[in-house]
């Protein structure tokens, strides 16, 4: 049974941008590999925490949105502690409500774009 | 007789009438079905100045909505969207 999930996770702002890029590529494949089905994903970028993390007051912000085996959730959650260039992460199962909002938003940020691009 | 319910009775200072404005809940009347804990100024309508999150019988949100919110506000704060202790916010 494939659901869907959210994660979001925060990158320390010591990285360089290229590693910042690895890094997020090293999930992207891990969500892949473990034949998950990526729906849509977010950079925030650099943003301020609202209380300082492991000393440091900020961080990047990636979001992802998937399909994949509930099985496969405790690995990437294993896999985001046991790297350290991640502060903190947060995954969700999302209901139907949920999968309704994020593809709301989705859609009018794609007019909004769109509507940009014309003018 | 007649002329006298005519009469408006006047006090020398304004009686004070408790108009009480009804409260609601704001996610049943504009039809939100889901709290985005991703949206941290929305949630702050919930917070009093000191982060913490504000009873029903102050805001009308209803009990189903409530539990939503306080979710969405403590994930919030796992992700240091919002404070989990501040003071001033507002």
């Amino acid at each position: 049974m494939l659901s869907n999930y959210e994660t979001v996770f925060i990158l320390t702002p010591v990285l360089s941008d290229t590693q910042m890029k690895e890094a997020v590529q090293k999930f992207k494949k891990l969500i892949l590999d473990n034949s998950g089905e990526i729906v849509h994903e977010e950079d925030w970028g650099l943003r301020k925490l609202a209380y300082p993390i492991q000393k440091k007051s900020t961080g990047f912000y990636f979001l992802f949105e998937f399909k994949c085996e509930g099985t496969f959730i405790q690995k990437l959650e294993i896999e985001f502690k046991r790297d350290e260039r991640i502060i903190r992460f947060l995954t969700m199962k999302m209901d139907k409500y949920a999968i309704e909002y994020s593809e709301k938003k989705r859609n009018k940020a794609k007019e909004e774009q769109t509507k940009l691009e014309d003018k | 007789m007649a002329n006298n319910t005519d009469v408006e009775i006047r006090y020398l200072t304004p009686v004070a009438v408790d108009v009480k404005k009804k409260k609601y809940c704001r996610f049943k009347k504009s039809g939100i079905k889901y709290i985005d804990y991703k949206d941290p100024i929305f949630l702050k309508k919930f917070l009093n100045e000191q982060g913490k999150i504000l009873p029903r019988r102050l805001t009308g949100t209803s009990l189903k909505f409530q539990r939503k919110v306080a979710i969405a506000v403590k994930r919030a704060r796992h992700l240091a969207l919002l404070p989990y202790v501040t003071d001033m916010m507002k």
